[in-house]
C-alpha cells in the first residue's frame, strides 16, 4: 500500500521538470509583465490598442498556433533563434528553456491582466504625495507603486504559475515531447494515454496535477490574506 | 517669501492669480469651493504645470515660463498636507514619518525626528499602520511627515475639512503653533471662516480663479464690498483685540480694541494675549440714543459711514466705532431711524453673539 505514495522516477522527473519550467516561465516574465501592466494602465500612446491586443493574443488563439509561431521565430533555423544562437550561444530549440518560453507566452496575458487591474487601483494621490516628500519618479515607483501593487502581483504570479503547469499545446508544438527535457506533467500524461496499459500511470499523474494545483492556490490565498492584514495594521 | 504670478487653463476654467506672502506666519487662501484654491497650491508644489508665469519661494525660482525653469516637485522643498492625509497604507506611522526625512541631507534639516514626534504628540502611534488611526491622528502624522522634510514652505489643502469638530480640535493647535516654534511660512487653503479667525495672519481672497484681495485678516474680512464671500448668514467684521481683564463676578472677559473695550463671555486666557473676534452684521443693532436697562453688554458710540442696499433687499450699514463695524437691518428699520452718513448712533452687540478665535491662534483645550 505504501509504495502507492512513492513517486516513480518518471513521475518525479516530470513533476520536477514541470515546477522548474513553470518557475522560470513566471520569474522571467515578471519584470516585463509589471512594466507592460504599468504602461497599459498609465500611459497613452499611439499603438496602445495594438500592444494590448498582442499581449492578449495567447488567450484567444489555439496554443498550437503560439507554439508554431515560436518555432518559426525561435527555432534553431528561426528568424531570431539562429541569430541568438550565433551571437550568444543561447538556444530555445527542444530544451527546457524553450518549454519555459512557451509557458511564459501562454501565461503572460494572465499575469499582465492581474497586475494591470492592481496598478489601476493605486491612488495616484499617494504617488503625488511621495513626490512632494522628495522622491523622484523611479523611487516613487519602487517604494510606493510596487508595494501597493503586491496583491495584484501575487494573484498574477499564481495564475501564471498554474497556467504554466498546465501548458501543453504550445510546448509540444515548439519543443516537442522529450523525456527529461521538455516532458512536463501534461505531456507525460498525454504520453501514457497513448500507450497500452498506461491508464493507471495516467491516473496517478492526474492526482499529482490536482495536488500541485491545489497547493499553489492555497499558497496564493494565504499570501494574499497576509498582505491584507499587513495593510490593515 | 512666496511670490506667485501664474496663469493656467483647466478646461473652460482659467486660474489667473498673482500675490505674495509675508516672511513667516499663515497666509490663508480663502474662497468658495471651485475658486481655484487647490489648483494654486498644486502649482506651487509642482503637481500642476502653469501655462505661464513664475513662482518664487525664499528667492528661489521654482517655475518661470520665460526662462523655462520648472523644478520637479521632489526638488521644490514644499511640504504638502493634503485634505485626505494621503499616508502610505503599506508603511507604519514611523516609516511614513521618515519617508521624506531620509532623503534630506542632514545639514539641511532644521527640525529633528524627536522634536516633531514630541510637538505633534504622536509618540504612541509610531508602530501602527495608517488604517488604524483616527482622522485627527492621520492629519497629525501627515503634518509630521511633511515637516520632517524640513520644507521652506508648507502647503495645506483644507487639512481640517474632512474632520468633525472634535477631531479638528486635535489638529488645529498644532498647526497654530508651527509659525512660532519653527518659523515656517504656511499657505493654507480653506473655506472656513473659523479657521481663518483662529489661524491666519494674512488672507488672499480667491474668486473664479482670480486673487481679488489680499491683506491682514482684519482688513480683508471687514471690507464691506467683500461680504458676499462670507455668505449671507456670516457677513460681518473681524476685529483684533488684546485681553484686558477677566471678571469672574460678571462672567465677562474684556478685550481692548482700537475703539474701546469689547465684552465677551468669560473664557480662560492669560491677560495681554491677542484674540480675534468676529461680529456678524445680523447681530448688530442700531439705536439713536444710548439705551439703559438693556441686557446687551456692548454699546459702542458709532458714526454712520455708508448705508447700502444688499442683493437680498436688506440694508447694510457701515459704522465706525474706532474700527469698521457692519450692521444688517431691514428697510423698515432704516426708514424708522432715517439713517444717513455722518449721523451719530449707538451700535449694540450681545456678548454671547460674538465669536472669538483662540488666543494667539491656539484654542484652549477643554
Amino acid at each position: 500500500m505504501m509504495e502507492l505514495l512513492i513517486l516513480t522516477p518518471l513521475e518525479a522527473e516530470a513533476l520536477r521538470l514541470s515546477l522548474w519550467v513553470s518557475f522560470w516561465a513566471v520569474a522571467a516574465s515578471l519584470p516585463p509583465g509589471v512594466l507592460a501592466a504599468w504602461v497599459l494602465a498609465r500611459k497613452d500612446f499611439p499603438g496602445k490598442t495594438l500592444l494590448d491586443g498582442l499581449i492578449h493574443l495567447p488567450l484567444v488563439l489555439p496554443p498550437v498556433v503560439i507554439g508554431y509561431v515560436l518555432l518559426i521565430l525561435l527555432g534553431r533555423k528561426g528568424l531570431l533563434g539562429e541569430a541568438l544562437y550565433n551571437a550568444l550561444g543561447i538556444s530555445f530549440a527542444f530544451n527546457w528553456k524553450g518549454a519555459a518560453v512557451a509557458s511564459a507566452a501562454m501565461a503572460f496575458p494572465l499575469l499582465v491582466r492581474a497586475i494591470r487591474l492592481s496598478v489601476e487601483g493605486v491612488d495616484q494621490g499617494l504617488e503625488a504625495a511621495a513626490r512632494t516628500l522628495g522622491a523622484g519618479p523611479a523611487r516613487v515607483f519602487f517604494t510606493v507603486t510596487i508595494p501597493l501593487v503586491v496583491p495584484g502581483i501575487l494573484t498574477g504570479v499564481i495564475l501564471a504559475f498554474a497556467r504554466s503547469l498546465g501548458e501543453f499545446g504550445a510546448t509540444i508544438t515548439f519543443v516537442s515531447n522529450i523525456p527529461g527535457e521538455t516532458r512536463t506533467l501534461p505531456l507525460a500524461l498525454y504520453t501514457l494515454t497513448q500507450v497500452p496499459g498506461g491508464d493507471a500511470g495516467a491516473l496517478r499523474l492526474c492526482v499529482i496535477s490536482v495536488i500541485v494545483a491545489m497547493l499553489a492556490l492555497m499558497a496564493s490565498e494565504i499570501l494574499t490574506r497576509r498582505v491584507a492584514t499587513k495593510m490593515k495594521g | 517669501m512666496l511670490e506667485i504670478k501664474v496663469k493656467k487653463r483647466l478646461g473652460s476654467f482659467i486660474v489667473d492669480v498673482a500675490f505674495s506672502t509675508g516672511v513667516a506666519g499663515i497666509t490663508a487662501l480663502f474662497g468658495r469651493s471651485g475658486a481655484g484654491k487647490t489648483s494654486v497650491i498644486n502649482m506651487v508644489a509642482g503637481l500642476i504645470r502653469p501655462d505661464e508665469g513664475y513662482i518664487t519661494v525664499k528667492g528661489r525660482r521654482l517655475f518661470d515660463s520665460a526662462e523655462s525653469i520648472d523644478i520637479p516637485p521632489e526638488q521644490r522643498r514644499c511640504g504638502y498636507i493634503f485634505q485626505d492625509g494621503r499616508l502610505f497604507p503599506h508603511l507604519t506611522v514611523k516609516a511614513n514619518l521618515t519617508y521624506g526625512m531620509s532623503l534630506v541631507p542632514r545639514s539641511e534639516r532644521y527640525v529633528s525626528y524627536d522634536q516633531v514626534v514630541e510637538l505633534l504628540g504622536i509618540g504612541h502611534l509610531l508602530a501602527r499602520r495608517p488604517a488604524k488611526l483616527s482622522g485627527g491622528e492621520k492629519q497629525r502624522v501627515a503634518l509630521g511627515r511633511a515637516l520632517l522634510t524640513s520644507p521652506s514652505l508648507l502647503l495645506m489643502d483644507e487639512p481640517l475639512a474632512s474632520l468633525d469638530s472634535a477631531r479638528k480640535g486635535e489638529v488645529l493647535p498644532f498647526i497654530a503653533r508651527l509659525p512660532r516654534e519653527l518659523a515656517i511660512p504656511i499657505l493654507y487653503v480653506t473655506h472656513s471662516l473659523d479657521e481663518i479667525l483662529n489661524l491666519a495672519d494674512m488672507v488672499v481672497l480667491l474668486d473664479s480663479g482670480k486673487a481679488i484681495a489680499e491683506g491682514s485678516v482684519e482688513e480683508v474680512m471687514s471690507r464691506s464690498d467683500l461680504q458676499h464671500f462670507a455668505g449671507n448668514r456670516d457677513a460681518g467684521v473681524v476685529i483684533g483685540t488684546q485681553v484686558e481683564k477677566r471678571d469672574e463676578a460678571s462672567g465677562l472677559t474684556a478685550l481692548r480694541f482700537a475703539g474701546g473695550v469689547i465684552k465677551i463671555p468669560l473664557f480662560d486666557v492669560p491677560l495681554g494675549d491677542r484674540v480675534r473676534v468676529r461680529i456678524r452684521s445680523r447681530d448688530v443693532a442700531i439705536s439713536l440714543s444710548r439705551p439703559d436697562k438693556i441686557s446687551v453688554q456692548n454699546i459702542f458710540p458709532a458714526t454712520v459711514e455708508e448705508v447700502a442696499e444688499t442683493a437680498e433687499s436688506l440694508v447694510d450699514v457701515r459704522l465706525d466705532i474706532g474700527c469698521p463695524l457692519l450692521s444688517r437691518i431691514t428697510p423698515a428699520a432704516k426708514a424708522d431711524l432715517e439713517l444717513t452718513p455722518g449721523q451719530q448712533v449707538y451700535a449694540l452687540v450681545k456678548s454671547v453673539a460674538i465669536s472669538r478665535g483662540s488666543s494667539n491662534g491656539i484654542e484652549e483645550e477643554n
